[in-house]
């Protein structure tokens, strides 16, 4: 590994960090909009957290099922949003 | 016919090798996927007003010009408001008088990633029900919302 | 080294916007606020994940080997900020509503239209 590797590595560590402050508001969350929200931007630091560790390991794969679990954290939102608003 | 050459040229940006077989390949499958959702889109199948080279680059143009000074802009103005905390909420309504959904859809995301606004719901006469974080009127009009980004929006699509 | 030095920046700014999007979901009193700073914070703070990695791989692919594997890496990365830009403000907006129709109303608001036009309606929305 070279010196910015390492730096991606440190990246990726830090929004895992963000991940965990996250559980906070997953719990709490007084409706279920507020948990849905919370879980969204685990979703979106998820994937972030993947292109970072595309770099780390040099894996040109790791960007792909980032690119596809974008889309369908994408279609699980709008299913659980349509579930909330009533439709299914 | 715009799902058929996105859908091609985004499968052969994804698979390295360019040898026949994989040119084949993604030829049957952009085809497989257009003919399943051509039933969803309004547009004739064959229609080809989405190719138009003029309207990609005006696209490319608005994407990298305001909105990316909106969005940083965006950025800036909600991370004070994160910490400072003073905030003005409200939803809003407004018609900015776009047809095609496609513009809709465009303008809406653009709404939702701009200074301190976001998109509730949009009806059937596209009407716009935007929250606002820093509301100074209560019916605002729609420079106030969304600045150019009608205009760019109404050029690009229409 | 002098890589480091391109990258670094890019990945603080990106670090900061998603520690904001995350304390805004616990600063903002209610849901549609928290939907502001949720989405526009990560949605940036991702964006810049992805311009560190593009710089990446454009100065690992011209600078250095010149494998092709930086330069393959480069395109799955410009087709992920794509993926990112389309999906996340439209699931915020899908969010919203459903979080409008199952009756959670915004909490400090100063007007609330929707809600009049669905009165209007005769309380169509469900």
């Amino acid at each position: 590994m070279n010196a910015s590797q390492y730096l991606f590595a440190g990246a990726a560590l830090l929004m895992g960090l963000l991940l965990v402050a996250l559980i906070g508001r997953l719990f709490v969350g007084p409706t279920t909009a507020d948990r849905l929200i919370a879980l969204d931007v685990v979703n979106t630091l998820v994937s972030a957290i993947m292109l970072l560790l595309a770099a780390v390991y040099d894996s040109v794969v790791m960007v792909d099922v980032s690119i596809v679990y974008m889309a369908l954290s994408f279609v699980s939102t709008l299913y659980i949003a349509r579930h909330l608003e009533g439709g299914i | 016919m715009v799902i058929f050459v996105v859908s091609f040229f985004t499968y052969l940006l994804l698979s390295g090798g360019w040898t026949v077989q994989e040119v084949t390949l993604a030829f049957l499958v952009s085809a497989i996927v257009a003919a399943v959702f051509s039933g969803w889109s309004k547009t004739n199948f064959w229609s080809t007003k989405g190719l138009d080279l003029r309207r990609w680059w005006l696209f490319l143009r608005y994407l990298c010009g305001p909105f990316a000074m909106a969005l940083a802009q965006a950025n800036w103005d909600v991370a004070r408001r994160v910490i400072t905390g003073d905030i003005n909420p409200g939803i809003v309504k407004f018609n900015p008088r776009l047809k095609t959904d496609l513009g809709r859809t465009l303008l809406a995301n653009s709404i939702t990633l701009t200074p301190g606004t976001l998109t509730v719901d949009v009806d059937e006469n596209g009407t716009f029900y935007v929250h606002a974080l820093n509301l100074t009127t209560l019916t605002p009009s729609e420079a106030e919302i969304c600045g150019t980004f009608g205009q760019w929006v109404r050029r690009i699509t229409e | 080294m002098l890589l480091g030095l391109i990258v670094i920046p890019f990945l603080i700014v990106s670090f900061a916007f998603n520690l904001l999007g995350v304390i805004s979901l616990y600063r903002f009193p209610d849901v549609y606020t928290r939907l502001h700073g949720a989405t526009k914070c990560t949605t940036f703070g991702t964006l810049f994940s992805v311009l560190a990695l593009m710089f990446y791989s454009f100065v690992r692919y011209v600078f250095g080997s010149g494998e092709a594997r930086f330069m393959v890496l480069f395109i799955h990365v410009i087709i992920a900020a794509a993926v990112l830009l389309i999906t996340n403000p439209t699931g915020a907006q899908v969010l919203a509503r459903a979080a409008h129709r199952s009756g959670t109303l915004p909490e400090p608001a100063l007007v609330d239209a929707l809600e009049e036009a669905e009165k209007a309606k005769g309380g169509a929305a469900a």
